[in-house]
């Protein structure tokens, strides 16, 4: 593996990126008023699988240039929220907007140049290699007459350096690690060179270290491109680490938004999760770190 | 990957895949060549050639253009389009399987054309009821497979159900059919190119005039992105189910008119795209070399129907069924040691 070394992968928390929209008080429920319109928001959405409804009267601001981390219970909505964001699901009410426009009246191919996702589960077709996956992320970007321009070929380059898998090129992806192979999805998505950039628990499958590296990845994307960041995790002190701003779901509504040193309270992963917990400072880091409550103080022995 | 860039234009190609198609073209023009010769009246394949840019007395004139050229040219129309069909068949529902004769498509168009000999129609009307078959077929496995969308999985399963109902029906039409209309109907359903002329080549060669480039050029590079699934599709900006719904319908067009012109020819659209995929040994659906591939196939199969017992000629689907099935079970023999099936 070509980890970076581990001294230089604890990432402090990143520092208020300057373009982010001032301190959000941890609202609740209520979205802040006063703050110029994000490129990216839900409004009241509703949103439903077949007729089974997933979230009602939902609304979401993901601000600009922020990592902002959506996190909730299992069935709260969460990957519902990111696929209506990414226009993937299309609410039953209510409207994404992109730069102030329903996104459902936007050209896809503008989208997609806006907007790049990384779904739960993506096929890699059989023998595909790392370098032809990548560039498949240059597709919103091409046409009949222009399939590969040089500029295709150097953001290609680009996002596989950035991603760490440039040395993996000619390899087919399936015989990948799977951190690898999460890396060349996000490479795909990064070749798509969008400003906005979703993730649907890009960490799920992985180990621990796997899931730091590519955790790292996004932060790097994040403070270095300026890209805005949107993912589903589902380790809440991973979140805290590493998102600039926190929305917590429960039951398809929004509990909490703001910087995670705001929001991740004792009280509200009681409210959200229904865990007793204590909340304390991540020696690493500094933000909020949470510890369940023990229903048993010894470990077991046997 | 190669690339051609002229100015702000830019193309890209595959080396292996251009020379596959230009192989399987290659090895399509010369058994063109050999049938076209071969016959009653034979003619050397030099003078066919000749005589096909023009040359040539009026008899060779005559006999390879009149009476050989369309057989010819219906053959490989037939197997480019089938082919087509069962690429697209193919990548869509994720499944070497998924193929029209499979999937109920040429079992609808066998229908509509035996209700047509039932009625006493004629072979015109025999075509468009085979045609009508097809479509109608397509239009109700979708509808019976949509659940907010179209999935692979679903789709092969109502398909294959839809497939036994009407083999079912089809056996039963063929026992209200006169004896000698059903003779007829069962030569047209084994597949059989035997006197076919220009009236049925021409209504494919229009088809895949239009459908080609739409769904080559049109819809190849939104193919290639929704084989990464529905959604990272829909996040590189296709719309997954506008697309299937396309490309489904140009492959359900395809092996209907196929149907139509030659009867259902078997195992062909399952066949080719799994030869060509193995020949370029490139992803994707391999649209271009599966035409070019199945081309090949259907007018070398035609010509062993033809010439490979003597006098007897065999019908076309036989000659594919035979070699089709050998190697349906090849590949199904393989997966399993592979682990993959």
């Amino acid at each position: 593996m070509n980890g970076p070394d581990p001294a230089a992968s604890v990432e402090k928390q990143p520092p208020p990126v300057k373009n982010q929209p001032p301190s959000v008080p941890s609202s609740r429920t209520e979205p802040p008023m006063a703050q110029p319109e994000p490129r990216l928001a839900g409004r009241d959405l509703t949103l439903a699988y077949d007729k089974r409804t997933i979230a009602e009267g939902l609304t979401v601001d993901v601000p600009d240039h922020s990592f902002t981390v959506v996190v909730g219970p299992n069935a709260c909505g969460k990957s519902t929220l990111l696929r209506a964001l990414s226009r993937t699901l299309k609410p039953v009410a209510g409207q994404v907007l992109l730069d102030g426009r329903s996104i459902a009246t936007l050209p896809a191919k503008q989208v997609a140049r806006t907007l790049g996702l990384l779904p739960q589960s993506s096929i890699a077709p059989d023998g595909i290699t790392v370098a032809e996956l990548v560039s498949r992320g240059r597709y919103p970007h091409q046409g009949v007459l222009r399939q590969w321009s040089a500029e295709d070929e150097r953001v290609v380059a680009e996002a596989m350096a950035d991603t760490g898998v440039a040395e993996l090129a000619d390899r087919p992806v399936d015989e990948l690690s799977g951190g690898q192979r999460q890396r060349v999805w996000i490479a795909m998505a990064l070749a798509q060179q969008t400003p906005l950039l979703l993730l649907d628990e890009p960490t799920t499958y992985l180990d621990i270290a796997h899931q730091i590296e590519v955790l790292d990845l996004c932060a790097r994307l994040h403070q270095e491109q300026g890209r805005t960041l949107v993912a589903v995790l589902h380790d809440l002190n991973q979140a805290a680490r590493y998102a600039t701003h926190l929305v917590a779901l429960r039951d398809g509504k929004l509990v909490a938004a703001g910087p995670p040193g705001e929001v991740v309270t004792a009280e509200l992963v009681e409210e959200v999760f229904r865990l007793p917990c204590r909340v304390i400072p991540d020696p690493e880091t500094g933000t909020p770190l949470v510890v369940p409550a023990a229903n048993r103080r010894a470990p077991a022995t046997t | 990957m190669r690339t051609l860039r002229v100015a702000r234009f830019s193309v890209r190609y595959r080396p292996r895949g251009l020379a596959v198609c230009a192989g399987a073209l290659l090895v399509a023009a010369v058994v063109a060549v050999f049938a076209l010769g071969r016959g009653d009246y034979p003619i050397a394949p030099g003078e066919v050639v000749r005589v096909l840019l023009g040359g040539g007395g009026p008899a060779e004139d005559f006999v390879v253009n009149q009476l050989r050229l369309p057989r010819v040219v219906t053959a490989l129309l037939v197997g480019a389009a089938l082919a087509l069909a069962g690429a697209l068949f193919q990548t869509l529902v994720r499944n070497p399987l998924g193929s029209p004769d499979i999937l109920g498509f040429t079992q609808g168009a066998a229908t509509g054309a035996l209700l047509v000999v039932v009625a006493g129609g004629s072979s015109a009307a025999l075509a468009g009821g085979a045609v009508a078959g097809g479509l109608a077929t397509g239009v109700l496995i979708y509808a019976l497979a949509w659940r907010g969308g179209v999935q692979g999985a679903r789709l092969v399963l109502v398909g294959i159900g839809t497939a036994a109902i009407l083999t079912g029906v089809n056996g039963y039409l063929l026992t209200r059919t006169q004896l000698m209309d059903a003779a007829r109907a069962v030569l047209w359903l084994t597949g059989s190119l035997d006197g076919r002329g220009w009236e049925q080549a021409r209504p494919l060669l229009v088809a895949l005039a239009v459908l080609v480039p739409l769904v080559l050029i049109g819809c190849g590079p939104a193919l290639r992105a929704l084989e990464l699934g529905d959604d990272a599709a829909s996040g590189l900006g296709v719309r997954p189910e506008r697309l299937r719904m396309v490309l489904l319908g140009a492959a359900v067009l395809l092996a209907s008119l196929a149907a139509a012109a030659a009867g259902p020819v078997n195992f062909l659209a399952l066949t080719a795209p799994q030869l060509a995929r193995r020949t370029t040994r490139s992803p994707g659906p391999n649209l271009a070399a599966s035409m070019c591939t199945g081309a090949a196939l259907l007018v070398t199969a035609d010509f062993a129907a033809q010439h490979l017992l003597g006098e007897r000629q065999l019908p076309v689907g036989v000659v594919t069924g035979v070699l089709g099935g050998g190697y349906l079970v090849w590949l199904l023999a393989t997966q399993r040691r592979a682990g993959r099936l």
